[in-house]
């Protein structure tokens, strides 16, 4: 398949697009947690880091299947999601966003003395699974679950959390229940892409999901438009192709970056889609009419 | 045949003593009013009865059975469903989904019927959105339903709380100050709405409230906060006339 792709494309868009594919199944994992159900976190790039770090030791050690690996690392990722949430859940705003980068911070540190993961050097020579069909199957898999949720009972009362939460709870809505939910599935398509990425980087260490990865996961749900899928999605392409179409203004970069993200919040505080719907959109030009 | 019963409850608030051995008993489906000045523990009594603070003396029983300590999400399981003082909507979500979220309590579906589309997902997805249609068909705001529910406007919020609160199918209903803020045309109409409820639904329905013509209309008997404690109880006519009431909440000239 991507030998096919690879002839129409050039390698270099190609590997773009694959960051692409994998920044969106991150952020939508986080937008689940930020976006939807209002729960501030700034540590996604440690389970990304949980995710890829698993997913790459068990197919170098163990010679696992490509989507076993990942799937590992996912689930990884998604069990320290619960067993933080847990006691963490009963924090919210500024608390529970001190506590996630502290965390994050943790699992980098941990990593750095981790003999398997070959501490500060890093893990080398991790076969390079991940392709382009690979991810954007796996892109569209995640948005289509992603949407039937949001748009079901459980997505509702995370819409509900963030809303109000007292309001929630005279709903009959376990709020704590749903946030843990939302923890665990967002932390799972967080370390689904950290598997995705060390398959494809060939090479991973600590230092490549520091708080500043952190901060790039949210920026793209906050600037894509927070709870809004299509939102979330916009917000990633936009976020992994910025620092590319910015090399032609080369060492102002950073500058330039820093600055789109500025205006943006000015002109659009809610993000670019902030709450957008598709389905809700549909719904309401359908019956205008 | 009692719905609810407050024995002796008390709560304090940092030495404050914010309800002071009060009990009263509510029948089923009666209007029931609470009154009394501002800071007489009227919604900290309503608090409690949902569960978000747990008193610290007394017993509370919802159908006979003991619920202080139960949590909130439990207690509106239960039956117990309210409305909040300074509305509490879920302001960026459609008039539609707010009911919708209301329905939460009576339906099942859990996240991976959800997220699979599972027929039990997809049956109740029927009913609730049938269910919540039907309310707001009831409460006048069908032709808003599309509308965020923060560009409402002050009279249709409330009403909107009231929907989303029977969603719930309760057996009892909590409206604290279920007028504050309409015109006098609009609260002619919320008197209708909630006789209509209470009729049509058998609920039984306790409401705060400070309008008086509002409480002495509707309820059909009403007790007295004070300072924490229940100075009176009994029917409009029997509050209306009791001394110490005059004195401490409706004023000689009342």
């Amino acid at each position: 398949m991507d030998a096919f792709i690879a002839q129409y494309i050039d390698a270099y868009y190609l590997r773009i697009m694959i960051f692409i594919g994998i920044n969106i199944i991150m952020a939508l994992g986080l937008n689940l947690i930020t976006g939807v159900t209002g729960q501030l976190s700034m540590g996604h790039a440690g389970f990304m880091s949980l995710g890829a770090y698993t997913a790459a030791i068990i197919s170098l050690h163990y010679d696992a299947p490509f989507f076993l690996a990942i799937l590992a690392g996912a689930a990884m990722a998604a069990s320290f999601g619960f067993i933080i949430g847990i006691p963490t859940l009963r924090l919210d705003g500024d608390d529970l966003a001190m506590v996630t980068i502290g965390f994050a911070e943790i699992i980098r540190v941990f990593f750095l003395n981790f003999e398997p993961g070959g501490k500060a050097v890093g893990l080398s020579g991790i076969p390079q699974y991940t392709d382009f069909a690979t991810v954007w199957l796996i892109v569209i898999v995640v948005i289509i679950l992603n949407a039937k949720l949001l748009y079901s009972r459980v997505g509702r009362s995370l819409f509900a959390i963030r809303e109000n939460e007292i309001a929630a709870q005279s709903c009959g809505i376990n709020t704590t229940r749903m946030k843990i939910l939302a923890f665990t599935v967002g932390s799972f398509l967080g370390g689904l892409g950290g598997g995705l990425y060390a398959h494809y980087m060939y090479y991973i260490n600590p230092q490549d999901f520091g708080f500043m990865k952190s901060i790039e996961i949210l920026n793209m749900v906050v600037l894509g438009g927070m709870g809004s899928i299509p939102g979330t999605v916009l917000g990633a392409v936009i976020l992994t192709l910025a620092p590319e179409m910015l090399r032609i203004v080369a060492e102002y970069r950073l500058l330039f970056y820093g600055g789109m993200l500025v205006i943006l919040m000015i002109f659009r505080p809610n993000g670019l889609l902030g709450d957008v719907r598709i389905y809700d959109l549909k719904k309401r030009w359908g019956k205008k009419r | 045949m009692i719905i609810l019963e407050m024995d002796k409850i008390s709560q304090e608030f940092g030495g404050l003593r914010a309800l002071d051995n009060v009990s009263l008993k509510i029948n089923e489906q009666e209007i029931f009013g609470i009154i009394g000045p501002n800071g007489a523990g009227k919604t900290t009594l309503f608090n409690i009865i949902t569960g978000i603070y747990v008193p610290i003396e007394g017993d509370l029983l919802f159908k006979g059975q003991r619920i202080n300590g139960t949590a909130p999400y439990d207690i509106a399981r239960m039956g117990i469903a309210r409305t909040f003082q300074n509305i509490r909507l879920f302001d960026k979500l459609s008039v539609l989904d707010n009911v919708r979220i209301g329905c939460h309590g009576v339906t099942h579906s859990g996240f991976w019927a959800s997220v699979l589309g599972l027929p039990i997902s997809r049956k109740e997805e029927v009913f609730i959105l049938d269910r919540a249609e039907k309310l707001l068909q009831l409460i006048g705001l069908y032709e808003k339903r599309y509308e965020y529910a923060n560009n409402l406007a002050y009279g249709e919020q409330r009403r909107l709380e009231i929907a989303r609160a029977l969603a719930l199918e309760p057996s009892l209903v909590l409206l604290d100050e279920p007028g504050a803020g309409m015109n006098p045309q609009e609260k002619e109409e919320l008197m209708k709405l909630i006789r209509q409820i209470r009729d049509d639904l058998h609920l039984t329905i306790v409401l705060v409230e400070h309008d008086m013509n509002l409480v002495m209309n509707i309820c059909e008997r009403i007790a007295v906060l004070n300072y924490g404690r229940k100075i009176a109880d009994g029917t409009p006519a029997k509050v209306k006339n009791d001394p110490q009431v005059i004195q401490s909440y409706l004023g000689a000239g009342a």
